[in-house]
C-alpha cells in the first residue's frame, strides 16, 4: 500500500521537446536524434496513437502504375480544399511526398507491390489525372492499414535510434519566458499518469503533434483521447487557432458507431446507394461519381437522408455496397474494414450493403504554421521562437477548406520531417530559456481545483450533451441560428463545466481526473469552431452555411484566425490565403 | 440494420486493486446497461466508469481493436474489450487485468517489461546497402511471406496469455518473437541472424511449449504460434 501526500514536481532540460507520438511526432524524432537531446511526451504509448487507424494510403506522384505527376496532385490538393489552400505550401507537401514514400519504404514499410516488385498505388477520392480528367491510381498503400504501417514503421525506426519516450506523460500548460523585448518558449509542464506527479521540461523548443479534437462530434471516426490537448492549451496561451470552421466529415463511418471504412473501399469500386438502390453520386459528380471529395459526398449523404431516400429504421444512413467486388479482392485490399463491418455490424459485407453515414474525421484547422512548421501567430507571419506544430493539430494550410484523402499521412511525414528539421537548426543556435520556478503552478491548482469540485456535475453528461449539440448544430451543414443555438450551448457546458465533480481523488492512473481536464479543451475549441463559422457567411469546402449556400471569392478568401484573450473574450481577424498558380474556379468533378 | 433503442442489462464483475487504498485486490459487480445491438465490453466499462464509479481505470483509446489499449482477461480469456462482443458473452461479464505483468491499478498493468522484451529482438529494418532514390524492389510472394506478422497492434495479449510467460516472465513472450519474425522473414532486412542469436538464447523461443493460448489470444488473427515454430525452425534449419 502506498500513501501520496503532495504533488512531487520533477524538473526536466532538454534542447527539443516532441509532444505527442503519432505519425508527425515520430517523424520529427527521426529527424532531431542525434542532433539535439530530444524528449518524446505522449500521453498514450506511442503505438496506441490514431495514425494508426488511417487506412487507405498515402498519395504521391510515383507513377508506378501509370502516369502521374505532382503538380497533378498539386492541382488536385488546391482544387479539393476549395481554394483556401496555401498553394506554396501544397506544392512542398506534392513535390516532397515522393522522397517521403520512398524514405518510408528505405525505413522498411511494407508497401503492397506491383508484379514488377515496385510500390502499388491506387485510386482515391479527388485524386485525378491531368486535372480533373479521371481518378489516377496515386495512393501508395499497404492493405488497407497503411497507417497502422506507418506508425509501426516510424516507431521501429525510434527504437532503432534510441528515442527517448516519456510514456503516459500528459501535457498541460506551456511555459513562455521574456527574451529581451520579445517572448520565447520556455518549457512545458506534464502529468505523469501512473504517479500523478508533475513534470516541468525545461527546453529549448517545444514541437507539438498531438493529433486533432474530433471528439467534440457524437458521431466520430476519433479515438477517445483526440480531445485537442495540444491546441488547446496554446489556446488558452494566446496563440491563434486558423481555420477552425473546416472539420472534415468523412462519408463513411460505420452507422451510429462512427468508426472509419476507407475511402480505398471506393477506390478499390464500391458504390454507394439510396434507398432505392440509386447509385446517387451519378448525380452530384458526374464524373468520378463515387471518388468525388468528402465535402462533396458526405454532402451529398445528408442530402439523400433529408429528401428521405436514407436507409435504416431512422432512414438516417445509406448503403455502402462492396458486393459486386469479387470475395477474395475483398479479402486481399479490405481486410481489416470488413472485419469492422462483421463485427461491429454483424453483417458479411461480401453479400450485405453496409449502412454508413458521414462521421466526424479531420480538423483541417488548428495552430498556424509555416512550411518549417514554426507556428506563426499573426496575419503577418511573426513566428513565436521556439514554438513547431506538425500533422493534424497544424494548420499550414495544406488542406485548406477539405482535406483529400490520403494527404493527412502525406502532411505527417512531409511536415513532421521539416518542423523536426527547423527545431534542431533552432536549438543549434539558441541558449536554454532562463525559467522561473513554479510554472506547474497553474496546473497544480487546476488539479487540485478539480479533485476538490463539489457542483456535483458530470462529465460524462457534459460531454455527451457536447457531442450531440455539435453533431445536430456544427457538422455537415450549419446555419446562422444553428450556430448561434450551437454557441449558446457551448457556453452554458463551460459554465458547467467549473462545477464539474469527479469520484476519484487519487495519484494513480486517474482518468477521472485526465478525462475532465481534456473535456475543458474540447469545449474551448468547440466555441473556437462554432464562432469562426458563425462569421463565415459563405459556403466553402466542408463548412456549408444553408443560409449562405455559395462561395464568396470576393469577400471570404482569407484565412480565420480565432484569439482567445486572457478574460476569455474572443477576437476573430483574417490573413490571405498565399499563391495564385491556380485562379478559383467552380468546382465539379 | 440495427434497432437503436433496445438496452440490455450487464453483470459486469471487474476485478479491482487500488494501489493507494487496498492490500489485495478485489471483486467488484457493477449492474450496467449497454445497447442489445452488438455492443462490447469497452461500452460496459464506459457504463460503469460514466455513470457509477469514476474511480475505475482502465486504458482504451480508439475502440475499434487497432491500437492495442485495452488488452484484459475476459470471462477468463484474453481478448481487447472494444471488440469483445457482449452478446457473445452472456448477461454475466467478468475482466480482470491482463496476467504476467505488475499490477498498477484496476484493469492497468505496467507495460514496461513487455516493451522492453520488444526492443530486445531488434525490431526494425537492417540493411546495409545504400537504396539510391527509388524503393527497394520486393515481389509480391517475397512481401506475402512476411505479411501475417506486420498486423501485430502489441496489445500483449498473446504475451500475457503464455502459461510459460506467467512462470518466467524472463521469457521474451510470443509478441516480441512475432515482431522478430516480421523482420527475418522481410526479403529487404539482413540481420536474421542477429535475432535468431538472440531468440537461440535461454529466454528466446526454446521456452515455447507449443500451447496455442496465444494464437486463440491474437485480436488480429495471426497464426502466433505458427510465427514461433517458423522462427524455431529458421534456427534449426539454417544455422544447425
Amino acid at each position: 500500500m502506498r500513501r501520496f501526500e503532495a504533488v512531487n514536481v520533477h524538473h526536466h532540460s532538454y534542447d527539443a521537446v516532441i509532444v505527442g507520438a503519432g505519425g508527425a511526432g515520430l517523424r520529427a524524432a527521426i529527424e532531431t536524434a542525434g542532433k539535439c537531446r530530444t524528449a518524446v511526451i505522449t500521453k498514450l504509448y506511442p503505438t496506441r496513437s490514431h495514425t494508426g487507424a488511417a487506412q487507405g494510403g498515402m498519395c504521391a506522384a510515383l507513377a508506378n502504375v501509370e502516369e502521374d505527376s505532382w503538380e497533378w496532385h498539386l492541382f488536385d490538393t488546391v482544387k479539393g480544399g476549395d481554394y483556401l489552400v496555401d498553394q506554396p505550401a501544397a506544392e512542398v507537401m506534392c513535390r516532397e511526398a515522393i522522397d517521403a514514400v520512398i524514405e518510408l519504404e528505405h525505413f522498411g514499410l511494407p508497401f503492397n507491390r506491383t508484379p514488377e516488385g515496385r510500390i502499388d498505388q491506387r485510386r482515391f477520392g479527388g485524386h485525378t489525372r491531368n486535372h480533373g480528367e479521371a481518378p489516377v491510381m496515386r495512393a501508395c498503400y499497404s492493405a488497407d492499414r497503411t497507417g497502422h504501417m506507418i506508425l509501426q514503421t516510424l516507431f521501429q525506426q525510434c527504437v532503432a535510434r534510441d528515442v527517448n519516450f516519456f510514456n503516459e506523460f500528459q501535457v498541460l500548460d506551456i511555459a513562455f519566458v521574456q527574451d529581451g523585448t520579445s517572448r520565447r518558449v520556455g518549457g512545458v509542464v506534464a502529468y505523469e499518469q501512473a504517479t500523478g506527479d508533475l513534470h516541468v521540461f525545461r527546453s529549448k523548443a517545444v514541437l507539438f503533434a498531438s493529433g486533432g479534437f474530433g471528439k467534440m462530434f457524437r458521431v466520430s471516426s476519433n479515438a477517445h483521447t483526440l480531445t485537442g490537448d495540444g491546441p488547446g492549451l496554446l489556446y488558452r496561451r494566446g496563440i491563434p487557432m486558423q481555420d477552425m470552421e473546416f472539420f472534415q466529415f468523412h462519408p463513411t463511418g460505420i452507422y451510429k458507431l462512427g468508426i472509419l471504412l476507407s475511402e480505398a473501399a471506393r477506390g478499390e469500386g464500391g458504390i454507394l446507394r439510396n434507398r432505392d438502390g440509386e447509385r446517387f453520386m451519378e448525380r452530384y459528380a458526374p464524373t468520378v461519381k463515387d471518388l468525388a471529395p468528402r465535402d462533396m459526398v458526405a454532402r451529398a449523404i445528408q442530402t439523400e437522408i433529408l429528401e428521405g431516400r436514407g436507409v435504416g429504421p431512422d432512414q438516417d444512413a445509406v448503403h455502402l455496397d462492396l458486393s459486386h467486388l469479387p470475395p477474395e479482392f475483398i479479402d486481399a485490399k479490405l481486410p481489416d474494414i470488413t472485419d469492422f463491418v462483421r463485427t461491429y455490424l454483424g453483417l458479411e459485407p461480401k453479400v450485405d450493403p453496409i449502412p454508413i453515414q458521414p462521421t466526424a474525421h479531420y480538423a483541417m484547422g488548428g495552430i498556424p504554421t509555416n512550411v518549417d512548421g514554426e507556428v506563426v501567430v499573426d496575419a503577418g507571419g511573426t513566428v513565436m521562437p521556439g514554438l513547431y506544430a506538425a500533422g493534424e493539430c497544424a494548420c499550414v494550410s495544406v488542406h485548406g477548406a477539405n482535406r483529400l484523402g490520403t494527404n493527412s499521412l502525406l502532411d505527417i511525414v512531409v511536415f513532421g520531417k521539416r518542423g523536426g528539421r527547423a527545431m534542431a537548426g533552432f536549438v543549434a543556435s539558441s541558449d536554454l530559456p532562463d525559467l522561473a520556478g513554479g510554472v506547474e503552478g497553474d496546473v497544480r491548482s487546476r488539479i487540485e481545483r478539480m479533485k476538490a469540485g463539489s457542483g456535483g456535475e458530470s462529465v460524462a453528461d457534459i460531454r455527451d450533451t457536447l457531442q450531440n449539440e455539435m453533431m445536430d448544430k456544427a457538422s455537415v451543414f450549419r446555419s446562422a441560428d444553428s450556430l448561434r443555438s450551437a454557441l449558446a450551448d457551448v457556453q452554458e457546458l463551460r459554465q458547467r463545466w467549473d462545477r464539474v465533480s469527479i469520484d476519484d481523488k487519487g495519484e494513480t492512473f486517474n482518468y477521472d481526473l485526465t478525462e475532465a481536464l481534456e473535456l475543458g479543451y474540447l469545449l474551448d475549441l468547440a466555441e473556437a469552431l462554432v464562432v469562426s463559422a458563425a462569421a463565415r457567411t459563405e459556403s466553402r469546402g466542408a463548412h456549408m452555411r444553408v443560409d449562405h449556400p455559395g462561395r464568396d471569392d470576393a469577400n471570404w478568401m482569407k484565412h480565420t484566425l480565432v484569439t482567445r484573450a486572457a478574460d476569455a473574450t474572443l477576437a476573430l481577424s483574417y490573413k490571405p490565403v498565399l499563391g495564385d498558380r491556380y485562379e478559383p474556379m467552380e468546382r465539379k468533378y | 440494420m440495427p434497432e437503436a433503442a433496445d438496452m440490455v442489462d450487464v453483470e459486469l464483475r471487474v476485478k479491482r486493486y487500488d494501489p493507494e487504498r487496498d492490500n489485495k485486490p478485489h471483486w467488484q459487480t457493477f449492474h450496467v446497461q449497454v445497447k442489445a445491438f452488438r455492443s462490447v465490453v469497452l461500452d460496459a466499462l464506459h457504463a460503469a466508469k460514466w455513470h457509477h464509479d469514476g474511480t475505475l481505470s482502465f486504458r482504451r483509446s480508439c475502440a475499434h481493436g487497432v491500437c492495442g489499449s485495452d488488452a484484459m482477461v475476459i470471462n477468463g480469456a484474453n481478448d481487447l474489450a472494444c471488440q469483445a462482443l457482449i452478446e457473445d458473452l452472456g448477461p454475466v461479464v467478468t475482466v480482470e487485468a491482463i496476467r504476467g505483468l505488475p499490477l498498477i491499478k484496476d484493469l492497468v498493468v505496467d507495460m514496461e517489461p513487455f516493451f522492453a522484451q520488444y526492443r530486445a529482438v531488434l525490431p526494425y529494418l537492417i540493411n546495409s546497402d545504400e537504396p539510391g532514390y527509388r524503393e527497394r524492389l520486393q515481389s509480391t510472394e517475397e512481401r506475402a511471406r512476411y505479411d501475417d506478422t506486420t498486423k501485430c497492434i502489441l496489445c500483449a495479449a498473446c504475451t500475457t496469455s503464455c502459461p510459460v510467460y506467467w512462470g518466467n516472465t524472463g521469457y521474451v513472450g510470443p509478441a516480441a518473437i512475432v515482431n522478430a519474425h516480421r523482420f527475418v522473414f522481410d526479403s529487404r532486412d539482413e540481420a536474421a541472424e542477429q535475432r535468431l542469436d538472440i531468440l537461440n538464447h535461454r529466454s528466446g523461443v526454446w521456452r515455447c511449449r507449443t500451447a496455442f493460448n496465444c494464437s486463440e489470444a491474437c485480436p488480429r488473427g495471426i497464426k502466433v504460434t505458427q510465427a514461433i515454430e517458423e522462427v524455431k525452425r529458421a534456427i534449426l534449419l539454417d544455422r544447425l
